[in-house]
């Protein structure tokens, strides 16, 4: 039993199942599937669909942090990708192709490729602080994507395109399958291949990784293209969800609810060991509460506080100062020696 | 490297006077060099757009980014401490809506400047206290200030209100004029603010503990300094100065909006360190701050100057903010090579 | 001059316990600093000498026992407490701010003050004056960092004094030191004790030990062993009560050196001129097949410097490294690697074992890195591995799946060794692989070090500890301030002449 409890995955999924159970408890219809024409519908498999955005920015947002380092700039490569793709459907003289579509969608991800690459290259190679790095792309990046739309909200009617993610596959919503399948992807990567254990390695000690003839370079670079590559297949998503490119609103926010997913996962901000299931759980929280917030009529404006508060009990949860304390309450309950001892570690 | 004695006979030779220099102030360098840049730009601007340099648009130069001053004071601080503060732009617009709202309900504006300052500061005590007590990274910490300021300003209002109360507008609309200069209490109020900054900065024990805190905590904390009481302190002056940004651009746009300020942190944080102040902490001057604030408005100005798309402004700065951090890197490895 | 003990002392910790969640630290251990007097405390890792004087500084918190300053009964419980009571601390890495001035740093928390804030001029005139009184005269509006660490070190107890300390407790001071600055840090020591400053001086170089301190406590597992002057304890007494058995186990080990090597063969590895500006003037190196090459040095000799240019770990400005007769550019850790050369570094925990992952995971590590990240050794072939080196060298606990970062110096060291036999190597480096490791450990090391070169292995292994390097080398490069200055045999060479042979040398270049 105790080694169920000390799992890091325990409190997530406690968590998650206690926000199902809530929601069910206030809608019974919450956890209600229902079929029509062979697609699934119902609440949960909304959130199954409108996760997954922040599903692909938020596992690309874990291998990053793992490496010791962060990706701000992933909502500025949605607004690109939209853009792209978007601008390349309204320009064709056949939106409705699918091999137009493709064309798109194919340009839209390869850009999005270089923009990974582009961080990669600064933190890698140029030994740049990653959050400086990438906040130069965040800043410069939705410029960018506005230069591409020139200024406008581009909207398409295309359907192929709006099938990526509104459309069904074997019942299931398209977009929910995407991301399915680069949770697949990372996961037999991180099992079959040593990628998972050597970025931890340059997580936890980059200097002893190098010593050891571990590629460092390699392995952080290839973690920021990967996640430029998926906030590029999330920029699809998005734009397709919206039938537009808005540059200033696509992905505005989602690098701080992906880093809460990561947190809420349980990987730690400092680099090191990571967990795409706690990523997978934390997104799921974050999406519930979302849809929880706004059943309960709460503006969605609003929602960022309920967040906070989310944001601080984990963090607080998570703290070493609270075991401390809590071990502290339970001692001094145990023991008749008034002289608690402490033993705080100043010097390291 | 053996130890470097430096001889207090001074030769007077300009490699002396330089080595001593440089073994003094170093970081004053980068300020120096957005002082450059500064310079660069307007008389650039100057030779390009005949009407640039103009009192009049210099002076609007200063009042159109007098919120982003007082923002970018508060984040040197904390930035210097090695700390960072995400919370700022929404702590602004919070606080701003707020003013608008509790003045549109009557209250009289001795009474809502107070609560401005006092709600940006008990955002920034919270950041404050888990940053210090609960060891939370400083980044998380500022994200749920965000998310806690951005969501609250939407609780006040979900959309604009104007804000009629002539005390908060004289503070924009009253100028002050020399000639053609001119100046509005916003402008002085900022001015205020980086000068209080600096001095805070250079002459108190409060000032050089924030410095030695970016030297090294554990170090600080063993040379005695009150090491938690001055880092929670940065976050709070980060939040009061959000406050009074959110004044500030209150009074600029007479009205709050709840939508306010999203990526005004980055803009912040790009002004500090173009103006010179390291984001690893320990280097960097409130001054410097300022320089950075005018080199963004100037870029701003530059760019409605040319007809271009403000999409270029981003961009713009974004560049500029890549290539201060490249030359600060390539400064460091040199440094780091030396010893 | 060794201290009047007519006079009280200035610190009497009396029957000091201090126990951790499975371990007791310290058990019931008297230690007294008079004043006027240099004290070293002694003992091996684990011996509890770091815990003592942690209590001392406030870092920890006694759970019973006495501590008295001055005359007065104190409870420290944190670092201000020891400071208000008089006691200062300079650690090893010097803890001041390196971004601030040198005037500052003496004087932050203490500064003159005027109406309208920090005096500076008065600031920087009273950091001048301290410094001075230490000689040294340096410009105090300079930043710290751009000085050398023995400088701020110096700094550091120049601030000390500001605070008017009767203790100075000094952690490993000479750790990074060259001999002249060695001398100066002893001249101010000397100068203070005779200003009636009590120093507790901690530090592992016995020759140091002997040199400066008027009086030695040991410790042995948590234990107070004794409390000696000085000038009435050999050394072989010394190091017999700090490791409680005698030295003869170790000299057992010296049989196993002697060997023929083979100089005639292609040098497996050879660099001709290898230098790096301001770490290493150039320096010619060979190692034979089977051999196993001594490097011996002083702290800060430019022993690590050299054997991290050789392994790629650092870039070389000059000259040239061939491995087996084919010359090699080494840019990089890969390439020595790829030329089946490995490398401990002597940061067994920074730069070594990767705390975060299991012993297993640790040691796979190195073949792991070579085979490329995408092809992942299969789990049966991993644990055969993992398993045979766990037993050859005998890490304890001998568990696979433990976190590396839990063992012990002495195993984590077996661990990382592992992990380099493991890559099956022609060339080994060893930097200190034995340096604040339990006896019993070191022996394991230096007999499996011993037994790899009998079967072919080449080695090249550094320590500060001279016997060490004499029992184990076949050949033993010597170094100085950042140049080779010779080799000995170790043959022909015992402890004395060794010491010597580094002594003379700089003497000469000294003309």
């Amino acid at each position: 039993m105790k080694r169920i409890v000390r799992h890091r995955l325990f409190w997530p999924v406690v968590a998650l199942i206690s926000l199902i159970v809530i929601n069910t408890i206030a809608r019974p219809q919450f956890i209600g599937v229902t079929v029509r024409d062979g697609e699934l519908y119902g609440a949960l498999i909304d959130i199954l669909r409108n996760s997954a955005p922040l599903m692909l920015v938020a596992l690309g947002m874990t291998i990053v942090i793992a490496t010791r380092g962060i990706d701000l700039s992933v909502g500025a490569v949605m607004a690109v990708s939209g853009a792209v793709a978007l601008t390349i459907i309204d320009g064709s003289p056949d939106p409705e192709g699918v091999g137009t579509v493709t064309i798109a969608v194919v340009t839209a991800l390869a850009v999005a490729l270089v923009l990974g690459s582009w961080n990669g290259f600064l933190v890698a190679i140029g030994g740049i602080q990653p959050i400086i790095a990438t906040l130069v792309l965040m800043l410069a990046g939705r410029g960018v994507a506005l230069l591409i739309t020139e200024g406008f909200i581009t909207t398409v009617n295309s359907a192929p395109y709006s099938f990526i993610s509104s459309g069904y596959i074997v019942g299931l919503p398209v977009a929910f399958l995407i991301a399915a399948v680069a949770i697949t992807t990372l996961a037999l990567l991180e099992r079959r291949t040593a990628l998972g254990v050597l970025t931890e390695a340059v997580g936890i000690n980059p200097a002893a990784s190098r010593l050891a003839g571990v590629r460092a370079r390699g392995i952080v670079f290839s973690a920021y293209v990967a996640t430029g590559l998926l906030a590029g297949v999330a920029g699809i998503l998005y734009s397709a969800n919206i039938r537009a490119a808005d540059a200033n609103a696509t992905g505005q926010f989602i690098e701080l609810y992906a880093i809460l997913a990561v947190v809420l996962g349980g990987t730690s901000l400092a680099g090191g060991k990571f967990t795409i299931a706690g990523t997978v759980i934390g997104v799921l929280i974050i999406q519930t509460l979302e849809s929880t917030i706004l059943f309960l009529g709460v503006p969605a404006a609003q929602s960022p506080v309920f967040f906070a508060i989310v944001v601080i009990v984990v963090v607080v949860v998570q703290s070493p100062q609270l075991h401390a304390w809590v071990r502290k309450l339970a001692r001094s309950r145990q023991s008749a020696n008034t002289d608690a001892p402490q033993k705080v570690k100043v010097a390291s | 490297m053996t130890t470097a004695e430096a001889s207090l006979q001074r030769t007077s030779t300009v490699s002396t006077r330089y080595a001593t220099f440089m073994s003094r102030h170093a970081s004053l360098v980068p300020t120096f060099a957005a002082v450059l840049i500064l310079l660069v730009l307007l008389v650039g601007a100057q030779v390009q757009f005949e009407n640039f340099l103009t009192p009049g648009n210099l002076s609007a130069l200063l009042l159109d980014n007098a919120y982003l001053v007082v923002l970018a004071v508060g984040l040197t601080l904390v930035i210097i401490t090695g700390g960072i503060d995400l919370s700022v732009g929404s702590v602004m617009a919070f606080t701003g809506i707020l003013c608008a709202s509790l003045l549109s309900q009557g209250l009289p504006a001795v009474v809502v400047v107070p609560i401005m300052l006092l709600g940006g500061g008990a955002i920034g005590l919270l950041i404050g206290v888990l940053v210090q007590y609960f060891n939370v990274q400083p980044f998380i910490a500022s994200l749920a200030g965000l998310f806690l300021a951005r969501g609250l300003a939407f609780v006040v209002s979900l959309s604009s209100i104007r804000v009629e109360d002539p005390a908060i507008l004289w503070l924009q609309r009253t100028r002050f004029t020399v000639g053609e200069w001119y100046i509005t209490p916003t402008g002085i109020i900022a001015l205020l603010v980086v000068a209080l900054g600096a001095v805070v900065m250079q002459w108190t024990r409060f000032g050089r503990t924030i410095y030695a805190l970016g030297g090294g905590e554990q170090s600080a904390r063993l040379m005695g300094l009150k090491v938690a009481r001055t880092k929670i302190l940065v976050y709070v002056i980060s939040g009061v100065c959000g406050g009074l940004a959110g004044l500030l651009l209150t009074a600029y746009s007479g009205a709050g909006y709840p939508r306010n300020g999203i990526g005004t942190e980055l803009d912040a944080i790009a002004a500090v360190v173009i103006g010179g102040t390291l984001l690893t902490g320990g280097t960097g001057y409130v001054l410097g701050s300022l320089v950075g604030v005018l080199v963004y408005g100037t870029i701003k100005k530059i760019i409605s100057f040319m007809g271009a798309e403000q999409a270029w402004m981003q961009i713009i700065i974004g560049g500029l903010l890549l290539l201060f951090i490249v030359v600060q890197r390539v400064i460091v490895a040199r440094s780091q090579r030396r010893t | 001059m060794p201290a009047d003990t007519e006079v009280p002392p200035v610190v009497d910790m009396s029957s000091i316990t201090i126990r951790f969640p499975g371990v007791l630290a310290l058990d019931g251990v008297d230690f007294r600093l008079f004043p006027g007097e240099v004290h070293s405390l002694m003992g091996e890792n684990g011996a509890g000498k770091s815990t003592l004087i942690k209590a001392l500084t406030g870092v920890y918190a006694v759970d019973s026992g006495q501590i008295t300053v001055a005359g007065q009964q104190r409870v420290l419980t944190s670092t201000s407490d020891a400071q208000d009571a008089g006691i200062s601390t300079v650690y090893q890495e010097v803890n001041l701010s390196p971004n601030l001035s040198v005037g500052e740093n003496v004087m932050l928390g203490h500064e003159p003050r005027k109406a309208r804030g920090i005096d500076w001029r008065a600031a920087h005139l009273e950091a001048a004056h301290h410094l001075e009184s230490l000689g040294l005269a340096i410009d105090t509006r300079s930043t710290l960092s751009t000085h050398s660490i023995a400088v701020q070190q110096l700094v550091a107890i120049s601030r000390a004094m500001v605070l008017d300390a009767k203790v100075l407790v000094l952690d490993e001071p000479t750790s990074s030191l060259d001999r002249g600055e060695v001398e100066r840090l002893f001249a101010v020591i000397r100068d203070l004790r005779a200003k009636g400053v009590a120093i507790l001086f901690v530090s592992h170089f016995l020759n140091q030990v002997y040199e400066i301190s008027d009086r030695i406590t040991v410790l042995r597992n948590g234990r107070l062993i004794g409390e000696h002057l000085a000038s009435e304890l050999p050394r072989s007494e010394l190091v017999a009560k700090m490791i409680g058995r005698e030295l003869d186990e170790l000299a057992a080990l010296s049989s196993v050196a002697e060997r023929e090597i083979d100089r005639t063969a292609t040098p497996v590895l050879r660099a001709t001129g290898i230098g790096r500006q301001g770490d290493l003037e150039p320096v010619d190196v060979e190692v034979y097949p089977g051999e196993v090459v001594g490097i011996a040095g002083l702290l800060g000799s430019g022993r690590t410097e050299l054997v991290r240019l050789l392994y790629g770990a650092d870039r070389a400005d000059t000259g040239q490294i061939e491995v087996k007769g084919t010359s090699a550019r080494m840019t990089s850790p890969r390439q020595a690697i790829d030329r089946r050369i490995a490398f401990s570094s002597e940061d067994r925990r920074g730069e070594g074992i990767i705390g975060d992952l299991t012993v297993a995971e640790n040691i796979v590590l190195g073949i792991q890195a070579r085979r490329g990240a995408m092809r992942r050794i299969p789990r049966a072939e991993a644990d055969a591995v993992v398993k045979e080196y766990i037993e050859a060298l005998g890490v304890r606990p001998a568990d696979p799946s433990m976190l590396a970062g839990n063992l012990s110096g002495g195993n984590q060291q077996k661990v990382l060794l592992g992990r380099w036999l493991a890559t099956a190597p022609e060339l080994l480096i060893l930097d200190e692989p034995t340096r604040g490791i339990d006896v019993g450990a070191k022996a394991d090391i230096q007999r499996k070090v011993a037994e790899l070169s009998a079967r072919g292995l080449s080695v090249i292994f550094i320590s500060s500890e001279l016997e060490e390097v004499l029992r184990i080398a076949q050949r033993v490069i010597v170094m100085r301030d950042r140049r080779k200055i010779g080799e000995v045999s170790p043959q022909e060479t015992d402890l004395s002449g060794l010491v010597e042979y580094i002594a003379n040398k700089t003497e000469e270049t000294a003309a």
